[in-house]
Order: C-alpha cells, then sequence, then structure tokens
C-alpha cells in the first residue's frame, strides 16, 4: 500500500515579513482497496441489482445493513433476507451547509431510517427540499444512482413517499 | 485489589496554537504534573500515553512526545490511539501487577492542525457509513434529535421531554463555570433566550452546543499505596474504574440512552455513596443529559465546574482532564467523592467512569 | 454491468492539515536557507542534538544553547537502496547514510553521492554539497548531498554512542 504524503513549504518574501513559525499544508492520501467478504459483498451485490437484504439473527432480529455477527450473541449470520426499499425514518438532522463531501450539495438531511421488514436502522440521506418536509415517523423511500458500482452510495439517497 | 491513587495533575491552557507542535505543548505539562506528584521523573515506573495520529495526520506521531518524558535509559510505556483517560485505565491495571508503585499518563493533541469534524469520519463503519462522510456534529445531532423525541420515564420517571432549552441551559452553566477555570478557552456569562436565536449549524444542534476547536495537553500520576501516602497529603483514592463500549452499527443503538455510561457507572461503583463532584466528558450539550440521566446524578451533584468540553476540547486529553479535575477536588478537600468520565467513539459509543475517594 | 458478485471496495481517504513547524524547527530549517547546519546543546548531558529538539530527549531540560555545526562528518551506518522510490528522481543503487557531523552527537541522514555505492565505508569522511545559494530553500533539500572529502578514515568505535 503507497502512502502518498506531500509536503509543500509555504515561501517567505523576505525577513521582515517572515512569520514567527514555519507551517506547511500536508495532504495525508490513502487509496484503500477493502475486502468485502460474503455478507457485506452480498449487500453490495444486491444494491447494485437494485434490492436491499438484510441478515437475520437466531431471535428473529433483522439487521440492515447486514453485519456479519450478530451484534449481541456474537453468532455468525448467514440467513438473508430481503427488505423493503421503503420506510420510516427514526431520527433526523437538517444540513443547511453541505460540507465538500456530504452526499448531497445541497441543504439535506440526515436521517436513520428502518426500512420495512428490517428491526435496525440504517444511516443516510434525504433530499427533502426543506427542513419543513422533515419529521421523525415520515416515510421515504430510496433513489437509487444513475450508475450503480456496488457501494453504499448506490443508494443515491432518500425521497418522501409520495413525493 | 491494589490501593492507586491520583497524586499530580497538570493541563495545558486550551486554545488553537499555531506556534507549538505537538511535543512543545506537552513537555511544560508534564513536568509540572511531575513536580506536583513528588515522585523523581526517573522513579516513576510506568509511562501511557493517549493519543491520535490522525489528529496529526502523521502516522506514529505519537512517538515524537517521547522527548517529552525522556525515555532514556528506557522506559516501561505503552500508548493507546485512545484519550488520555483509557491510558489512565491501562495504567492502573499496570500497577495492579504489583511490581511497579507510580505511572506517568498523558494526553495531547492538536485539534487545529486539521479538520476534526472529517477526521472522526475515519473512525466510522468504512463500508456502510464512513463513504457518505457524516461529521461529527451531524452524527451527535442525529443522536440529539433522537433525545427531543425520546422517553425519558425509564431513567428519571419524567415524563417531560428534553427540549433545545435544556441543551442552551446546559452551555449557560457549563459556560459560566469556565469564568473561574483560567485553562478554559471559551467561557462567559450567556442568556438562553439569546442562545436560543442563534441559528443551527446542524439542526437541532447550533455551534455553541458543539464543543470549540482546542490544541492541548494532560498529564496525571498515579501511586500506589504507601507511595500515594507518602507523596501527597490527601491523595484522590480511585475506588472504581470501569468502561464498557456498545455496538459500531448507530441504527443498533438507542441513542437517547448511554447503556455503556450506565454500566461503567455501576460497575466503577458510583452508586455507592454520594458524588459531590462529577466531570463529565459531554462534547455536545445534549450529551451531559444523556450521561447524567444514566449515571443517576441527580441536582445534588455539581456537574463540570471547570466547564467541561464546551468550554475547552483538546480532544486526546479532554477525558483525563475530567478525571483530573475531579481528582483535584479529592485532593483539595473540597470533595469527599468524585468522579470522572470519558467518552470515545461516535455518539457516545464507549463510556470510561473513574470514582476517586478522600482517604 | 458485471454479474458477478462484488469482493472488493476502493474507499480512499483523503484528509488535509496545516502544519507547523513549531519554533525550535523552523530555527533548524530557515538555518539551511542561510547554509548553515543547526543543532543544540543539551547544558546537562552536554550533548548536542541535530535536528535540534526544544527538549532533551534523555533528561527533558529545555536545550536553549544553538550549536552552528561543521558541514563535514563522518559516516557510522550506511545502505544501499536497489529499489525506486515514489518521490526521487535518483539514479539506482544509490547510497542512503548515517552522517555523525564534526560538533554533534546524533547523525542525520542524507544521501552519499559522487562515489562508486561499492566503495562507501563506515568511517568514511565526507563534507555537504549545498545548493546554489539563490536555490536554498527553509529544509534539508538545500544540501544536495554528501562526497568523501579525501581526509583518511576515522575508526567509529572511538566515538561514544557511535550507534546513533
Amino acid at each position: 500500500m503507497q502512502t502518498l504524503v506531500s509536503f509543500d513549504f509555504m515561501s517567505d518574501a523576505s525577513p521582515s515579513t517572515q512569520p514567527e513559525v514555519l507551517s506547511a499544508q500536508h495532504v495525508l492520501e490513502y487509496p484503500y482497496k477493502r475486502s468485502l467478504g460474503p455478507v457485506i459483498g452480498r449487500f453490495f451485490t444486491s444494491l447494485r441489482e437494485g434490492r436491499i437484504e438484510g441478515v437475520r439473527t437466531a431471535a428473529g432480529r433483522v439487521i440492515v445493513p447486514p453485519t456479519e455477527y450478530d451484534p449481541e450473541t456474537s453468532e455468525p449470520l448467514s440467513e438473508f433476507v430481503e427488505v423493503g426499499t421503503s420506510g420510516v425514518v427514526t431520527s433526523w438532522a437538517w444540513v443547511t451547509n453541505p460540507r465538500p463531501n456530504h452526499p448531497l450539495q445541497r441543504p439535506f438531511a440526515w436521517v436513520l431510517i428502518k426500512l420495512d421488514g428490517a428491526d435496525t436502522a440504517m444511516l443516510h440521506a434525504v433530499d427533502a427540499g426543506s427542513e419543513s418536509g422533515m419529521a421523525t415517523g415520515m416515510r421515504v423511500r430510496v433513489r437509487w444512482a444513475a450508475e450503480r458500482e456496488g457501494g453504499i452510495k448506490d443508494i443515491e439517497c432518500f425521497e418522501a413517499e409520495g413525493s | 485489589m491494589r490501593d492507586v491513587a491520583i497524586v499530580g495533575f497538570a493541563q495545558s491552557p486550551s486554545h488553537p496554537d499555531p506556534i507549538h507542535n505537538d511535543v512543545e505543548t506537552l513537555t511544560p505539562v508534564i513536568a509540572e504534573a511531575v513536580k506536583r506528584s513528588g515522585i523523581p521523573r526517573k522513579e516513576i515506573g510506568f509511562i501511557c500515553s493517549g493519543s491520535c495520529d490522525y489528529l496529526t495526520g502523521v502516522p506514529f506521531a505519537f512517538v515524537s512526545a517521547l522527548d517529552a518524558v525522556g525515555a532514556w535509559p528506557p522506559v516501561r510505556e505503552s500508548h493507546v490511539e485512545m484519550d488520555g483517560a483509557w491510558a489512565l485505565y491501562e495504567a492502573w491495571v499496570r500497577l495492579q501487577v504489583g511490581d511497579v508503585d507510580s505511572a506517568l499518563v498523558y494526553g495531547f493533541g492538536k485539534s487545529s492542525v486539521g479538520d476534526t469534524r472529517d477526521i472522526s469520519v475515519a473512525q466510522l463503519d468504512p463500508y456502510y457509513v464512513a463513504p457518505l462522510w457524516p461529521d461529527s456534529v451531524s452524527m451527535a445531532a442525529l443522536q440529539a434529535r433522537a433525545l427531543l423525541e425520546g422517553d425519558r420515564r425509564q431513567e428519571t420517571g419524567d415524563s417531560a421531554r428534553y427540549t433545545e432549552r435544556d441543551f442552551a441551559e446546559v452551555v449557560a452553566r457549563n459556560l459560566k463555570n469556565a469564568k473561574r477555570n483560567q485553562l478554559a478557552q471559551v467561557a462567559g456569562v450567556f442568556d438562553v433566550e439569546m442562545l436560543l436565536q442563534a441559528p443551527y449549524d446542524v439542526s437541532p444542534l447550533r455551534e455553541h452546543d458543539c464543543p470549540p476547536v482546542s490544541d492541548g495537553a494532560a498529564a496525571i500520576v498515579l501511586a500506589a499505596g504507601e507511595l500515594a501516602r507518602k507523596v501527597h497529603e490527601r491523595p484522590a483514592w480511585i475506588s472504581g474504574i470501569d468502561h464498557r463500549i456498545e455496538a459500531h452499527s448507530l441504527g443498533a443503538r438507542d441513542l437517547a440512552k448511554s447503556p455503556s455510561a450506565a454500566l461503567a457507572a455501576e460497575k466503577a461503583g458510583a452508586g455507592q455513596g454520594s458524588i459531590d463532584v462529577a466531570e463529565l466528558h459531554a462534547p455536545f450539550s445534549h450529551q451531559e443529559l444523556i450521561l447524567r440521566d444514566a449515571m443517576g446524578l441527580g441536582e445534588e451533584v455539581e456537574i463540570n465546574p471547570s466547564g467541561g468540553a464546551l468550554a475547552a476540547n483538546p480532544i486526546m486529553a479532554t477525558g483525563l482532564i475530567r478525571i483530573g479535575e475531579a481528582a483535584s477536588r479529592v485532593m483539595n478537600g473540597t470533595a469527599k467523592r468524585a468522579l470522572g468520565h470519558a467518552t470515545s467513539g461516535p455518539c457516545l459509543q464507549q463510556n470510561l467512569v473513574c470514582v476517586m475517594e478522600a482517604g | 454491468m458485471s454479474d458477478e458478485p462484488l469482493t472488493m471496495l476502493r474507499s480512499p481517504l483523503k484528509l488535509e492539515y496545516t502544519y507547523t513547524a513549531g519554533e525550535i524547527s523552523t530555527r533548524f530549517l530557515r538555518g539551511f536557507a542561510e547554509g548553515k547546519i543547526l543543532g543544540r546543546r543539551c547544558p546537562e548531558c552536554d550533548k548536542v542534538y541535530v535536528p535540534p529538539r526544544g527538549n532533551c530527549p534523555i533528561c527533558t531540560s529545555a536545550m536553549d544553547r544553538e550549536v552552528e555545526l561543521a558541514h563535514t562528518g563522518t559516516i557510522t551506518k550506511f545502505c544501499i537502496v536497489n529499489l525506486p522510490f515514489a518521490a526521487r528522481n535518483i539514479e539506482i543503487p544509490y547510497v542512503s547514510a548515517s552522517v555523525l557531523l564534526d560538533g554533534a552527537d546524533v547523525s542525520i541522514f542524507h544521501l552519499i553521492q559522487e562515489i562508486p555505492y561499492n566503495e562507501i565505508r563506515i568511517g568514511m569522511r565526507v563534507e555537504a554539497v549545498w545548493e546554489k545559494p539563490e536555490h536554498r530553500i527553509p529544509g534539508m533539500e538545500s544540501i544536495l548531498y554528501f562526497r568523501p572529502n579525501r581526509e583518511p578514515d576515522v575508526d567509529v568505535n572511538l566515538f561514544e554512542d557511535a550507534g546513533a
């Protein structure tokens, strides 16, 4: 794995304008490639096909997105269950000024969504237009990305059902 | 179990510092904590630090901090990529072995060097969450809304929900306390109504509900048994210390509650007597409310006389400072029983509780 | 679109920082722009460290005494590098060495050039070759490399802590 670290020292104009200490912009960049394994791999493969799958625990709880192990008993999990592409917002937060890396570059809501058939919530974004369009308990549905490559962003975001 | 006490504590002023690097910030703090402990630095048996290389942006950055402790002849040393509070836990465990009687613990970091809102994303699930880049304020805001809409009855018997006014009151109380703390970064008397007029950052959190960006360092010296009695008139004896962590997946947790803080407090023996002072590591205002309920800290407990994390947040030292501030009040005789808390991970995922008592 | 199940995810991480050199390192780096190599002496241990630090790594005393070091020194260790390194444009194999500058108690790392790689030896005396004054910057790259200065070899076992 290559690490790319670059220092570009800010040049000083003349002794009289020199700051007390030198500073430098430093970019830390890692080109990680992660193996998915059978559980996450299956989830992302399904996303690419326009389906969302969770995994069922021995107690019958459906976890979405799926984990390899039961978070309570640590038993390995392998029983996949398809869940709905719509669900209920269980919490939300309104972003007025999106940051460059955020999934949407206009004001949007972060949400925790419990999809139909799931017992856990997943984190994503809702393109609601305005804060007044958001409420805990509202129903939302997937908006698929135009090009899907196999990752959580194959879901571009969610939108209010009926919108 | 061996009796271990805090016998020395020091911290730097918290503020963004473009002049001094990590080591320059840390060195005088360690020197001061060691001096206050009365134990010569070369006699201290174990050294443990907490810091995060991602804050500095350099792999193994923490190694350079050894210049601040003088690691020659070679020393017994360890490090955690966590807040210094967990380094204190490791040092406490190490002292239980019995072959060394003292430990130096330190935590440090310069949050001003990078953007901690984005750096915090690196700790999230790399498959399901991190690619969306939910920054630390966004994550906290999701928890804050869950609290506003959650049911408090289980903890408090009170059916009234928390409100944004409760958040603002936490801010006002902490920043007013911070006026008495010369090392705090933010302090002042703020009117709750004015605070509620401020715009949201990520709703329902406003800028003042979030911690400042601070550079800083803190150090604590631990001593066991007879050595503690010898060097300090009133050591802060650690009567219990415990830490617990919740599931990684945010959606599998009830964000309005903190079962890990509750369990850590129980196992640390918090409920075994009355607590005079509690220093809670709550970088976001709503988290102080969650933690108080989880640990059963009622109105009679003085919370965050230092001003807490809303007044100064040198990430990687903030939790250690809570323990140090609580310990100080035992060491100076103003408290008989004090609690120091530290947190790690998104939305109070992991919590450490340290209960200290006068001898 | 492939029908194969997915097995890998690209997850690049990019973070940006504004790094401060601190006061001591700033003086050290600025020294290079002026053609100087600056170290610091510990008043207790009496050792000279380069690059300099604010506090002695052994006794933690403040090191406020700056020392200007000679541009000559002795090779205490070296290695022959056979793999190309992304950031550098040097012909391989090349030699990277620890050079104990005259007056210092710890070595610095630099390149050795102007000598075939298989003739380099521990104890060899070398001198710095500097960038032209008008091109010097506040950084160690102001020294392009070290080259033999034709003084007789030194027995490094004569240096205390010569492995440093």
